[in-house]
C-alpha cells in the first residue's frame, strides 16, 4: 500500500463509455511495484494528476489482474477534466488502494442482487467481476442496473456476456427513454418486480445516488433480507484518504477508513449518511 | 521524570544558551489590543531576554511548528511530456520555550490523531521528533476552562516543565537530551520547601479558575441533540470565516491543492489547514454540499471537539484554552455553546413543561 508516494503508472488504454464517461486502463511502471499490488472490490484509489489534484475513484476492474487498474470516470469538475484530456502512453499516480471492501468471502454460496444506479455501476463492477470469476461459489446473481436516459448507460457492450457467459440475471430501466429504446421504463425499484428474491440467502450490493440507497435498500428491507447484509457504497469528499482531513467524516466515521463500503444497519446509525 | 530546581538568574542563563545555538521560539510581546493589554505570539527569539517569561496566552497557538498552515507534500518536475516526483520530509530541529500545559496536552492530542493508527503521517513525525519543547505552567485567565478537561496539568510530551515557585523553577525533565544539557548548568536537588511550594503552586493555579464548563457525558448529548434548534441559532450568528480553527491548538482538518509553477515547469502539491466551517468544506462533485447550512457545520466542530472521532481520537480533543472564543468576531465560545445544549436537555429531563425557548 502507498499512502505518499503513489504508484506511478501509465495510460495503456482509454475507452470512451459516453460523453461523460471513460473506462481508463492504467498500468504500474514498476514491475516488482506491479507484482506486489492488490486491492479488493470496493476499495478506491487516490488518482493524482499532477499539476492538477487528486481526486477518489473506486477502482472498477477485476481483482486478479494486476497488469491493469480499471477506472471508470466521470468528467465532473477540475481533477477528471484534466484526466479526460489525457491520452494512452500518459503518466499518473495512484495512492492506495484505501477503504473498506465487499465481503465476497461471506456472501459465498448465497445469492447476491447487485443494483447500480447511474455510475454507481463503476464501484459495482468489481465485485460483479469477481462473482464472474468464482461463479460457482455463488448463487442466483441478479444485476439491476438503472440509468437516466438509454445513452447514459455504461459497459453496455459487456452485457451480453455478463448474462450469456457469467449466466448473470441482468435488468435494466431507464427513467427517460430515448428513440429506439425497447427497455423498461421508470424507477429502479420497479425491476425488482422482475425477479423472486429468497431473502434468508441473499446478500445485496447498492451503489448509485444517495436518494436510491433509500428507496432500495427500504424495499430490500420489506422483502426480507437483513440490513447487515445489504452493504452500499457512500461518496464524500476526500483529501486524503487516510483519516487525516477529516473532509470524509459522516458523525464520527470516516468514509475513507471505515468505509466507502457500509452495511445499511451501519448508515442507518450514522446521521446525514445518506 | 527527574526532578530538580533551578534559581531564576541561573535559569535564564540556561535558556539563553539554548536559544542562541538553536533555531528557538518563544512568546513574545508583538501588539497591545484595544483595552491596552499586551498580544503575545510565539516569535523566534535569539536570547533570553527577548522572551516573555511571565506571557499570559499567545494569541495563535503553538501547533503551527508542527502543523504549518501551508506545507508542501510533494514536488512534481514536468519535462518532455512526462513528470517525476520528489517528496521529503526533512525539517530543521527546533526548540520552543514556554508551552503552556493545554498547549503540550494539544500536542500530544496531536501526536494521538497523527502518529497513531492505520495511517502514521511521516511530515508531522519528522517536525515532532526534532522539537525540543520547553514547558511553563501559568494562572489561568478568566476564560480559561482547561481544568474542566483535565488539561490544566501535563505528565508527557514536553522535554523540560518549569514550575514557578518564587525565586526557582521547580523543573521537571522528562528526556535525557534535556538532562544532559542542564547537568551544565547550576541545578540543584529539591529541598522539602521546594517540594511544599510546587505544591502551593499548583493548588494556587487549580484554585485560580473562574470558568468551568461540564463536559461529562456531552459525547451522548451531542448524539441526542443532533437535531436541536440550538445549532441553527448559533450557526446564525457564526460568518464561516474559519478563525475559530485557526487559532485553536487541536484543529487538524485540511485541504490539498496542486499549484503549478509560474514557468509551468513544476507543480507543487500543497497541504493547507483547513475549518469545518468554511462552506464548501464537505461540499462534492457537482455542487452537492453534504453540510449545507452555518448550523451544520458549526455543529461539527463541537461534534469533533467533543465526541471524539472513533477512528483516529477516541477522546475529546479541545484543551480548554479558549482560543476559539477570543478570536471569534461573532463571539461564539465552547462554554456558551455546551451550556446551551446542556440546558436544553436537562430541563427537558427535569421537569415535565417545555424546555424554555432559546431566543
Ligand atoms: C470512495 C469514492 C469513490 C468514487 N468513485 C468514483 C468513480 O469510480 N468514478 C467517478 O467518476 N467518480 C468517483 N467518485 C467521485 C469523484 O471522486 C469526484 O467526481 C471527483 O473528486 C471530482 O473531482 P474534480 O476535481 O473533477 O471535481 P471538482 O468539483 O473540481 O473537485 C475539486 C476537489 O474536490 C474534491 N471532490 C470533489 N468532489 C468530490 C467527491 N464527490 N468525492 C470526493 N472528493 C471530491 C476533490 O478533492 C477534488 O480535487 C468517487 C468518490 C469517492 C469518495
Ligand atoms: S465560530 Fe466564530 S471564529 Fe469560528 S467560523 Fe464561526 S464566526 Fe468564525
Ligand atoms: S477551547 Fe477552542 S481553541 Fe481551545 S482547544 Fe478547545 S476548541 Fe480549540
Ligand atoms: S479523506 Fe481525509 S479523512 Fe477521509
Amino acid at each position: 500500500m502507498r499512502t505518499d508516494r503513489g504508484y506511478h503508472c501509465r495510460i495503456t488504454n482509454i475507452v470512451t463509455l459516453t460523453e461523460q464517461e471513460k473506462l481508463f486502463q492504467l498500468r504500474i511502471i514498476d514491475s516488482v511495484e506491479r507484482s506486489i499490488f492488490r486491492f479488493r472490490p470496493g476499495q478506491f484509489l487516490m488518482l493524482q494528476v499532477p499539476g492538477y489534484g487528486e481526486v477518489p475513484i473506486s477502482i472498477s476492474g477485476s481483482t486478479s489482474n494486476s497488469e491493469m487498474i480499471e477506472f471508470c470516470v466521470r468528467r465532473a469538475g477540475h481533477v477528471t477534466s484534466a484526466l479526460f484530456q489525457a491520452k494512452e502512453g500518459a503518466k499518473v499516480s495512484v495512492r492506495g488502494p484505501f477503504g473498506s471492501s465487499f465481503p465476497m468471502e461471506e456472501m459465498k454460496e448465497h445469492n447476491v442482487i447487485l443494483v447500480a444506479g447511474g455510475l454507481g455501476i463503476a464501484p459495482l463492477r468489481a465485485p460483479l467481476l469477481w462473482i464472474n470469476e468464482h461463479r460457482d461459489n455463488y448463487g442466483d446473481v441478479h444485476l439491476l442496473y438503472g440509468a437516466k436516459e438509454p445513452s447514459q448507460m455504461l459497459f453496455t457492450y459487456q452485457f451480453e456476456e455478463w448474462r450469456k457467459i457469467n449466466h448473470i440475471d441482468l435488468h435494466t430501466i431507464v427513467e427517460l427513454p430515448e428513440p429506439g429504446w425497447t427497455g423498461k421504463t421508470g424507477m429502479i425499484t420497479e425491476l425488482f418486480n422482475d425477479i423472486s428474491i429468497a431473502p434468508a440467502n441473499t446478500y445485496a450490493i447498492v451503489c448509485g445516488p444517495p436518494v436510491m440507497f433509500k428507496f432500495v435498500c427500504n424495499h430490500l428491507d420489506r422483502q426480507g433480507i437483513p440490513m447487515n447484509r445489504m452493504f452500499v457504497s457512500l461518496e464524500r469528499r476526500m483529501h486524503c484518504g487516510m483519516g487525516k482531513c477529516c473532509r470524509c467524516m459522516v458523525g464520527s466515521t470516516f468514509t475513507c477508513v471505515d468505509g466507502p463500503v457500509f452495511d445499511y444497519w451501519s448508515v442507518l446509525n450514522l446521521k446525514e449518511a445518506i | 521524570m527527574i526532578y530538580k530546581v533551578i534559581s531564576k538568574p541561573e535559569f535564564a542563563t540556561f535558556i539563553d544558551s539554548l536559544v542562541r545555538q538553536n533555531l528557538s521560539y518563544g512568546p513574545r510581546q508583538v501588539d497591545t489590543d484595544g483595552n491596552g493589554q499586551p498580544v503575545y505570539q510565539f516569535r523566534e527569539v535569539r536570547s533570553a531576554d527577548e522572551i516573555a517569561f511571565d506571557y499570559t496566552v499567545t494569541h495563535s497557538s503553538a501547533k503551527h511548528f508542527l502543523l504549518p498552515f501551508r506545507e508542501e507534500l510533494s514536488r512534481f518536475a514536468f519535462a518532455d511530456g512526462d513528470w517525476e516526483q520528489d517528496i521529503r520530509y526533512e525539517i530543521k530541529p527546533l526548540v520552543l520555550i514556554g508551552l503552556r500545559p493545554c498547549d503540550i496536552s494539544a500536542i500530544n492530542i496531536l501526536d494521538n490523531v497523527l502518529l497513531n493508527g492505520h495511517y502514521p503521517s511521516p511530515y508531522y513525525l519528522a517536525r515532532r521528533k526534532n522539537t525540543f519543547i520547553v514547558g511553563m505552567d501559568h494562572l489561568p485567565l478568566p476564560d480559561c476552562f482547561c481544568k474542566s478537561l483535565n488539561h490544566h496539568t501535563v505528565s508527557d510530551g514536553f522535554h523540560l516543565f518549569c514550575s514557578d515557585i518564587g525565586d526557582k523553577y521547580y523543573l521537571s525533565i522528562n528526556s535525557s537530551k534535556a538532562y544532559t544539557y542542564l547537568k551544565e548548568f547550576g541545578i540543584g536537588e529539591p529541598t522539602e520547601e521546594d517540594d511544599c511550594k510546587l505544591i502551593e503552586r499548583r493548588k494556587l493555579i487549580k484554585q485560580s479558575f473562574q470558568t468551568s464548563v461540564e463536559v461529562s457525558g456531552l459525547p451522548s448529548f451531542l448524539d441526542i441533540e443532533f437535531d436541536s434548534p440550538i445549532w441553527t441559532k448559533w450557526g446564525d450568528k457564526c460568518l464561516n470565516c474559519g478563525t475559530c480553527a485557526m487559532v485553536c491548538p487541536t484543529c487538524y482538518c485540511y485541504n490539498t491543492e496542486d499549484r503549478p509553477d509560474t514557468d509551468l515547469k513544476g507543480s507543487s502539491r500543497q497541504k493547507q489547514l483547513y475549518s469545518c466551517n468554511l462552506v464548501d468544506f464537505a461540499e462534492v462533485a457537482g455542487g452537492h454540499n453534504f453540510r449545507p447550512k452555518n448550523g451544520d457545520r458549526l455543529k461539527y466542530r463541537y461534534y469533533h471537539h467533543y465526541r471524539g472521532f472513533a477512528e483516529n481520537a477516541n477522546q475529546q480533543i479541545c484543551v480548554g484554552c479558549n482560543r476559539c472564543g477570543r478570536a471569534c468576531l461573532a463571539d461564539i465560545n465552547p462554554k456558551d455553546v455546551i451550556n446551551d445544549l446542556r440546558m436544553e436537555k436537562e430541563s427537558c429531563m427535569t421537569c415535565v413543561s417545555e424546555s424554555p425557548r432559546k431566543t
